[in-house]
């Protein structure tokens, strides 16, 4: 009797494990099948195009655009070096190396800056009541309704010499002479900040808006001044929507294109730049890989040392 | 800030008994305060004044939307009353910020610092009033001890179960050695058998450290056995201030007895006064005497509390009626007797044999000085 009950119980068990194996693979069909879609077009229009990128870094210019199926190292050579006409010798070429430099410095300050206006702002639309948080919303997402080409010349007239902030200042005699913003530095700054502040303060904004506000009155409550509360509380708290919006607004930035092409006129090149004219009037597609991978290349490490640190540090509290 | 400075003193014996018996703890003189304007306004407290006293476990009792937690909120000073002065061992302190007020709260939520660890949440108040991290370890170390939780010193808050996390916020707010504890129902999310566990912990606290706590709670039970005094209020108002047992056996406020355990509310009128007595015809017909406590109206409400009265024989007793339900408990039974004019009077008894049935006729007792006159 016990025996036909064990076996009875042993058969039930394999056929329920069978039915789980078959539900399980069936799962696991259907997870492939909603998936396709989205990796198909990654394959086709994101990883094939990289790949032909990784490939024509390598290989030697065309005379006419294109590529000669050569292979060659001469478009990583010629970011970092410059080779002599005459005797062939390496020496450091700072121009491409400068441009590369400018981009991470224009990026990170306007980064900053987008942070440093930002904050408040999500700040002020997270503390409004749950209903009017919307229409907030809605106005930080409003620049997105027109391109971001005619955002960026609608900038060129207010900043240029005879444009809004020139002629204000002028007439109210704050200023003599027309200050020259336009095709400067400044000008890719402010461009960049203004282009990119939306994708800072909705990240803020998400975390923010997960704030407890307990949390607040009872630093408050343990002797912390408004301040402190900002900095030991709300700061710390707000941390992920911090890095997300960084990086959603240092990662655009530097390989901003249009930014710099209109507002700092061609003459303040950012390394999106430099990217565009060798697939265009250079006709130097290898070099223009190269530095596209290069670019991607600093971007991935910076991000893999955060990601590496912030491991470290919640293994550290863990 | 001289009231800030005196907080850093930890050890809880510098509160002088003498000093106890002169000055308040805390002294609140006709708060007000209203929420929302014009047809929204709602008025949270209506000219509240309480002086509570130092060492004394005084809790604010009342149902959800009674001001309670508005009133902690104003001694906090997370709110700024319309009119009205908070005094603090006899300082005004209605215009401090919270961050000045040697006075700490433990919150419903506990609100523990999520990205820091235990120890780091308690030493969070000294690190704000800027002590030295060996000063501040000493401390933590000691409160963390005090709730039993050393082993949990370097857990992250989420790792904690309710309890453990209500012991963090309780070490948290005692931590600086606050003048004043605020508790704004603690317990109130704790399963019951936590709850009483915690009743005895937070009592247990109290009398070690000899610091003044105003607990806020809803729950009359936990009232009752907590506290030194309570005060009960409902509608932005204070009805009636006293010791526990006073509250129970001497309710002043229809509202207040019947919020406090289970009361028999009679309408009785009165016939005559007298000597100081007043004779008052109730249900039925019957009278009891009561001491004339200078209650002007001649309509009034008499209580008697369940336990203080007795079932008799049908004729023998004040009131007489018919059973119409017997409800056991445990330790006792309830029988609800169904008066002659209709209205449900409650009997306790001890046991669960009580030998009788639905449909008995039956009489029941009370001592003249079972009953209470209420105010309505």
């Amino acid at each position: 009797m016990a025996s036909t009950d064990q076996d009875i119980s042993l058969s039930a068990s394999e056929t329920l494990a069978h039915a789980r194996r078959v539900d399980a693979q069936r799962k696991t069909r259907a997870r492939w099948i909603l998936l396709s879609p989205a990796l198909i077009l990654i394959g086709l229009f994101g990883l094939m195009p990289l790949s032909i990128t990784l490939v024509y870094s390598f290989l030697k210019p065309g005379s006419f655009g294109g590529v000669e199926w050569v292979f060659s190292l001469d478009a990583y050579i010629q970011f970092i070096a410059q080779r002599d006409i005459f005797d062939d010798t390496l020496s450091i070429n700072w121009s491409y190396l400068s441009i590369f430099s400018r981009s991470i410095g224009l990026s990170l300050g306007a980064t900053i800056g987008a942070l440093i206006l930002g904050f408040p702002t999500a700040y002020f639309i997270a503390s409004k009541p749950a209903d009017q948080r919307n229409f907030w919303l809605f106005l930080i997402t409003l620049p997105f309704w027109t391109n971001l080409l005619i955002r960026t010349y609608a900038m060129l007239l207010i900043i240029r010499d005879q444009g809004v902030i020139n002629t204000g200042l002028m007439s109210l005699g704050i200023t003599e002479a027309p200050i020259e913003i336009l095709y400067t530095d400044t000008a890719v700054f402010i461009g960049l900040i203004y282009s990119y502040l939306p994708f800072m303060v909705l990240p803020l904004y998400a975390s923010l808006e997960k704030l407890d506000l307990r949390l607040i009155e009872a630093a408050y409550d343990l002797y912390a001044s408004r301040f402190r509360v900002l900095t030991n509380v709300i700061l710390p708290l707000a941390k992920p929507g911090i890095v997300a919006g960084c990086i959603l607004v240092f990662i655009p930035g530097l390989g901003a294109y249009i930014t710099p092409e209109l507002l700092g006129g061609g003459k303040k090149l950012m390394i999106g730049n430099l990217i565009a004219i060798q697939f265009g009037s250079s006709r130097n597609w290898p070099f223009g890989s190269a530095a596209a991978l290069i670019l991607m290349a600093v971007v991935m490490v910076a991000l893999l040392l955060y990601v590496r640190h912030s491991a470290k540090e919640g293994h550290s509290h863990g | 800030m001289p009231v800030t400075q005196n907080m850093n003193q930890l050890e809880p014996t510098v509160l002088a008994k003498s000093d106890a018996d002169e000055v308040p703890a805390i002294s609140v003189q006709g708060l007000v305060k209203t929420f929302g304007h014009g047809s929204n306004q709602i008025t949270a407290l209506d000219d509240v004044s309480i002086d509570i006293q130092q060492n004394e476990f005084f809790t604010l009792l009342g149902p959800s939307g009674c001001g309670k937690t508005t009133l902690l909120r104003l001694i906090a000073g997370f709110e700024l009353p319309d009119s009205g002065t908070v005094l603090l061992h006899g300082e005004g302190i209605e215009h401090l910020p919270p961050h000045m007020r040697p006075v700490n709260t433990v919150f419903q939520s506990y609100a523990l610092f999520p990205h820091i660890s235990v120890a780091d949440n308690i030493g969070f108040g000294l690190r704000m009033l800027g002590w030295n991290k060996a000063k501040i370890a000493n401390v933590v170390e000691k409160m963390l001890d005090m709730v039993r939780l050393s082993d949990l010193a370097n857990r992250q808050p989420d790792q904690l179960s309710g309890g453990q996390q209500q012991r963090v916020a309780l070490a948290r707010a005692l931590a600086p050695a606050p003048r004043v504890l605020l508790l704004d129902e603690p317990l109130a999310a704790l399963d019951l058998k936590l709850r009483k566990e915690m009743q005895i912990e937070l009592k247990r606290l109290q009398d070690q450290t000899g610091i003044t706590f105003v607990f806020v709670t809803h729950d009359q039970e936990e009232a009752l056995t907590m506290s030194d005094r309570i005060a009960v209020m409902s509608a932005g108002r204070v009805l009636q201030v006293g010791q526990p047992k006073e509250i129970y056996d001497a309710p002043e406020h229809r509202f207040v007895a019947d919020f406090i355990g289970d009361i028999n509310v009679l309408p009785g009128q009165v016939k005559h006064r007298q000597n100081g007595k007043l004779v008052v015809v109730i249900a039925g017909g019957s009278e009891v005497h009561l001491p004339d406590d200078g209650i002007q109206s001649d309509s009034l409400f008499v209580a008697v509390r369940p336990e203080k009265a007795t079932l008799a024989k049908s004729g023998t007793g004040v009131l007489s009626g018919v059973v119409n339900n017997i409800v056991f408990f445990g330790s006792g039974t309830n029988i609800h007797v169904s008066l002659s004019d209709g209205v449900d009077f409650v009997v306790q008894t001890q046991g669960s044999e009580t030998g009788l049935s639905l449909g008995d006729g039956v009489s029941v007792n009370f001592a003249d000085s079972a009953a209470k006159i209420l105010r309505n």
